[in-house]
């Protein structure tokens, strides 16, 4: 397998806060990477350093082969390196399919693409992925008005309109219906098979995460506790300890 | 957006057509009403659509009027009818080169930052014409007269319905673009776009030269029509034109089709009637119609409509059956 994410001794502290100290992690093309932790352990941080938020104070990151450290937002997302937030984004003011029309790889967005109509092809796909993550019903309906676990399943559908090679969400599932949840894990799972999509999910519900992913890092006060098989990690004691006596 | 009922082309078909050879009187607040709705228009491009509340637009608009001024009077091609439309078009096209410049250090302001950062602009166009020789400096600058027999105001109302035609049916088609779907990301969560990849930037900047090209061919218009470009009063006056291009996209409704062209209506007729019937009291009246207008109508006549009629306005407010 080759390696589509490398994150090599990353460090970011915000006015002496450590959130990450030399963070390493790889994610493979193909794989279902989870990332845990308690809360503050510095999940958050890390993605936004990935996807170039914020500068890092120190290490590399790469991505499909390329040095993307200094890369900022939109390049890095141009390469096909998307997130979904914690406290979910949408565009609000507009309904649920014109926040997937605007939401094509950026590839597909020429100048003169910026003057035509959205073409056919995109409203079906649009369409296609409205139902697939069951929002079919409510797609005329302004995202601002949806529920905030809608508002998280639409970010996931806008995010597959874009066909990242890697996706980093995080948290999928806080806010979803716990019966929904099944069903997302299998849309996760699904957009991983079928979209050939390489999945790194921030995660709090070990039910889920243990279901997903294929290997588990866990962070705890901004350094990497554990990594490896999901059952292995959770049954580290180490992490056991972190989360009994993280706070 | 809904379909809009055909009687009300027709009705403004009618104005534009008859209004001038009936009202030869009034010609020169017809013009303006044309101009106003070009203004609205415009500003609404940015400050609607994109919510990029710009303060400085009125520097395409002064660029326009001396673009066109010193085109005719340094070049002339063609003669008066030849060298006009052409001079309108380098107007607006000037204008659109200005917004692309200063676009790469404005646009990278956001909300109020950028609102004060193109207010300065303005302000700084009007110091700079008023001390350069070339245009006329302070002392102003004279436009060639258009060389006709009687009301060339006339001609004028005609020449800005025609602007204020191109200039909302050219919006018209822009919206339905992906662009206007591109506006509204923006609008609603800039950095959300940034994160997927949408090329903001490129946005941004179209957008603006977008309505710096109405905004200079009105320019070229205005200051023609005066037969005078005033650095500071016409061409980068700030407080009058800069400031009611705002005003009229917010009282009729920001981010609607219709909205900039309703508010350009009520508030040039609005105006033309103090000034009529309020002798001494206009600059006053007017002064609380805009403190009125924004505490009021913040969403406009259109956009407080919508929210009672959503239906009427093409939003579905119920579920669709999957
Ligand atoms: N922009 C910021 N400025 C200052 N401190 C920050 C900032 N972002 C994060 N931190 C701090 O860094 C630490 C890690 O935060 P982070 O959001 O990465 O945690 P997390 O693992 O995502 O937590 P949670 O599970 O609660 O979402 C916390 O102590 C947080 O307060
Ligand atoms: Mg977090």
């Amino acid at each position: 397998m080759s390696t589509l994410l490398e994150v090599t001794g990353v460090s970011k502290a915000f006015e002496g806060v450590k959130a990450n100290t030399d963070v390493s992690i790889r994610v493979n093309a193909g794989e279902i990477v989870g990332l845990i932790g308690p809360n503050g352990s510095g999940k958050t941080t890390l993605f936004n350093s990935i996807v170039g938020y914020h500068p890092v104070d120190g290490g590399t990151i790469q991505f499909a082969g390329k040095e993307i450290t200094t890369l900022r937002v939109p390049e890095i997302a141009r390469l096909g390196l998307l997130r979904t937030f914690q406290q979910t984004r949408v565009y609000k003011q507009m309904n649920c399919v014109e926040n997937l029309q605007i939401s094509t790889p950026a590839a597909q967005l020429s100048t003169a693409s910026l003057f035509v109509r959205v073409p056919k092809p995109v409203t079906e796909k649009a369409e296609a992925l409205l139902d697939f993550v069951g929002l079919s019903s409510k797609r005329y309906l302004l995202a601002g008005d949806l529920s905030f676990g809608q508002q998280k399943l639409l970010e996931f559908a806008m995010a597959l309109m874009s066909e990242p090679k890697l996706l980093l969400l995080d948290e999928p599932t806080a806010g979803i219906n716990p019966t929904l949840i099944n069903g997302l894990i299998d849309r996760l799972r699904r957009a991983n098979a079928e979209f050939g999509v390489t999945l790194l999910v921030i995660e709090h519900n070990m039910r889920v995460i243990m279901n997903l992913a294929t290997r588990l890092y866990c962070l705890a006060q901004g350094k990497i506790l554990a990594e490896g098989a999901p059952e292995a990690v959770r049954q580290d004691p180490r992490v056991i300890e972190a989360y009994l006596g993280g706070h | 957006m809904s379909s809009t009922p055909r009687w009300l082309y027709v009705v403004l078909l009618a104005v534009g057509v008859f209004a001038p050879v009936l009202l030869p009187q009034i010609a020169s607040q017809l013009a303006f009403l044309w101009i106003m709705v070009v203004f609205a228009l415009a500003w609404d491009i940015m400050g609607g659509r994109m919510g990029y509340n710009s303060f400085g637009n009125i520097l395409f608009f002064g660029i326009g009027c001396y673009a066109l001024a010193v085109f005719q009077r340094d070049l002339n091609w063609g003669g008066y009818w030849v060298a006009l439309p052409i001079g309108l078009v380098f107007a607006g096209i000037l204008a659109s080169l200005a917004a692309v410049f200063f676009g790469v250090g404005m646009l990278g302001l956001r909300e109020k930052y950028f609102a004060v950062g193109t207010l300065g602009l303005g302000v700084a166009a009007g110091e700079i014409a008023a001390s350069w020789d070339y245009i006329g400096a302070g002392g102003g600058l004279s436009t060639t007269l258009m060389p006709v027999a009687g009301n060339a105001n006339v001609y004028w109302a005609y020449i800005a319905f025609a602007t204020a035609v191109v200039t909302f049916f050219a919006l018209k088609r822009l919206y339905v673009g992906r662009i206007g779907l591109a506006l509204g990301a923006i609008r609603d969560d800039e950095d959300k776009a940034e994160a997927m990849g949408l090329p903001t930037t490129r946005v941004k900047t179209l957008a603006w030269a977008v309505s710096a090209f109405p905004l200079g061919v009105a320019g070229g218009i205005v200051g023609n029509m005066q037969g005078f470009i005033d650095p500071r009063d016409i061409a980068f006056a700030g407080p009058t034109y800069g400031t009611w291009m705002i005003l009229m996209a917010i009282l009729g409704g920001r981010g609607t089709l219709w909205g900039p062209v309703l508010g350009a209506f009520v508030f040039q007729i609005t105006k033309e009637l103090f000034w009529v019937y309020l002798a001494e009291w206009q600059r006053i009246a007017l002064g609380v119609l805009i403190v009125a207008i924004v505490v009021f109508f913040p969403r406009g006549i259109l956009g407080w409509a919508r929210e009672r009629w959503p239906q009427r306005f093409g939003v579905r407010v119920v579920e669709t059956p999957a």
